[in-house]
């Protein structure tokens, strides 16, 4: 069919352009990253005359980069791994009973999920303030109960599929609740519980605002908030600027690549329902 | 099945107690001191609704009310036309769309307050240096006015989340039967009539789930808002989120920060509520 193919043809020609209007962004910010300031001004849309690798190495200093990753990748894992273990818990505990108690439970997990952050922000900076608890541990905590509300929703959804005859084949063999869940439930609900992993990691590796009220100590504060400081501190400076913003977002970038199927399925299923 | 023993109050536990200590106690905490003088240390007295009542005379607290209405409003708009427009193009049988798929949803992994900063080089410097070249006046000065401030979140907030919604219309999309679309075309029917007659009317759902999605995000804006325009010029960007922070922690003004918050989560909570009632609805019709 010519007519087909050639509206295929134009398609893919309006998808090309727009894919490439689409990385203008991260073409801009590279390209003069490894520009000199006055290289920039010269000339801020072509590629650059030297290449300049001296703003990247004072963006890395700056930005502690070596520290600020470790402890997004610390705070990142561990908040996201309490939220799929103890939402998975929940998850299935309230699904298998259906009690009326346990219905009113599971609509009040869902239901918090309404409040917004700026609603409770200041509450939780005065009260974990008061406990000491304004640090790495105290952020995991609160990542967890901002976080699992969402998961518990979706572990009771995935549950559905899970048939109770096996739980039931696992009491006839012996085993008590903590097993049954362990051994079989949970490595049964490992794909929705690699989509709550990817919507937890993606959250609060970017997040910004709540590290900003938390981590007050340098040395436990993340990339965002080190971006942060440090595009304060040169402002205008877009050399420096860029080049931090580019180191920054190298981590998502290639973990992007890897993992890119799962995510992009896993964004489309945790949205859909 | 289980029943209320030991065991399911166990496998509950971690969950209640972070809700508990990080949802409903800071909320009602919250919610109770907004009818104080509370400074963030001390209480001295119960002001009622002194908080609420100044808060609706607060020209700057409407102003970003509005101004973040506004935001919603066309960021709805914009990402839904680009989310969708990407998708048909991504689920059209070129040879391309697994690479096209991968590039625009790359923006929504980036956080919001980098790609504010990459954005905002890109306003400031870059539409700069073209605006001069090609004496395109309406280019130099871009996001230094209230009107270019607007324009660049919105161009902001499409990048970033048109690519997110394109993933949900893909989906949608997906499921619509072969037979019907083949039904059609043995009718006669040409592209435009199929989208009209078909993909259309079964895209509704998504449509619903992308308004809800977009509005509820566009409202709760508050790290590219600080990134790419830090409420300027002279607070004429603000959007609500920062309003709120501003009060509290700049200006240091708590309780009345706090009642602020309140009134957010009601909006944001009527905003759920609508969608939740939307999905009952919908769910009947179909």
């Amino acid at each position: 069919m010519k007519r087909k193919r050639k509206q295929l043809n134009l398609l893919a020609i309006i998808g090309l352009l727009l894919g490439l209007v689409w990385l203008v962004p991260f073409y801009l910010m590279i390209v003069n990253a490894f520009k000199t300031k006055k290289g920039i001004f010269t000339n801020v849309l072509g590629l650059p005359e030297e290449w300049t690798f001296g703003n990247f190495s004072q963006a890395f200093i700056e930005l502690d980069f070596i520290r600020s990753f470790f402890n997004s990748l610390l705070i990142t894992v561990l908040s996201t791994g309490f939220i799929i273990v103890f939402a998975s818990m929940a998850g299935y505990a309230l699904s298998r009973n259906k009690s009326k108690l346990s219905s009113i439970i599971f609509f009040l997990c869902i239901a918090l999920m309404i409040i917004p952050f700026q609603s409770i922000m200041i509450p939780i900076v005065t009260i974990y303030g008061k406990i000491n608890m304004l640090n790495q541990v105290g952020i995991v905590f609160m990542y967890l109960g901002l976080g699992c509300s969402m998961a518990i929703f979706l572990v009771h959804g995935a549950m559905s599929s899970i048939s109770v005859a096996l739980d039931e084949a696992a009491e006839i063999d012996g085993a008590n609740k903590f097993q049954t869940f362990w051994h079989i439930i949970f490595p049964l609900l490992r794909p929705i519980s690699v989509t709550i992993g990817i919507l937890n990691v993606i959250w609060i590796w970017n997040d910004f605002l709540l590290p900003s009220l938390v981590l007050g100590n340098p040395n436990q504060q993340t990339i965002p908030l080190k971006m942060f400081l440090f595009f304060g501190q040169y402002t205008k400076q877009w050399h420096l600027a860029l080049a931090g913003l580019t180191i920054a977002i190298i981590p998502v970038i290639i973990g992007y690549l890897f993992v890119q199927k799962h995510i992009i399925k896993g964004v489309s299923e945790g949205a859909v329902k | 099945m289980r029943n209320r023993d030991l065991s399911f109050w166990i496998f509950l536990a971690p969950v209640l107690i972070a809700l508990t200590a990080v949802l409903i106690i800071p909320f009602f905490y919250g919610v109770i001191h907004s009818f104080t003088d509370w400074n963030g240390l001390t209480v001295s007295e119960f002001i009622g609704l002194q908080n609420y009542i100044d808060l609706f005379r607060d020209a700057e607290f409407k102003a970003s009310m509005w101004f973040t209405m506004k935001i919603a409003f066309v960021s709805i708009i914009t990402i839904n036309f680009f989310g969708l427009g990407l998708a048909l193009i991504v689920t059209s049988k070129i040879r391309t769309s697994n690479l096209l798929r991968t590039i625009f949803f790359m923006p929504n992994l980036i956080g919001g307050l980098i790609l504010g900063f990459i954005w905002q080089f890109i306003f400031v410097s870059v539409f700069k240096d073209i605006g001069l070249a090609l004496g395109i006046d309406a280019l130099t000065g871009f996001l230094s006015t209230p009107k270019t401030g607007f324009w660049g979140l919105i161009i902001l907030n499409t990048w970033q989340w048109a690519g997110y919604i394109m993933i949900i219309y893909i989906a949608y999309l997906q499921n619509i039967p072969e037979d019907l679309m083949e039904a059609a075309d043995i009718d006669g029917a040409n592209s435009f009539k199929k989208f009209q007659n078909i993909t259309f009317p079964l895209l509704a759902p998504a449509f619903t789930v992308s308004l809800f999605l977009t509005l509820s995000h566009s409202f709760k804006i508050y790290d590219q808002n600080l990134a790419l325009t830090n409420g300027g010029p002279y607070n004429s960007t603000k959007m609500v989120a920062m309003d709120i922070y501003n009060t509290a922690f700049m200006e240091n003004q708590v309780s009345y920060g706090q009642s602020k918050g309140v009134i957010f989560f009601i909006v944001v909570a009527a905003i759920a509520l609508l969608q939740a009632y939307y999905n009952k609805k919908q769910e009947v019709d179909v």
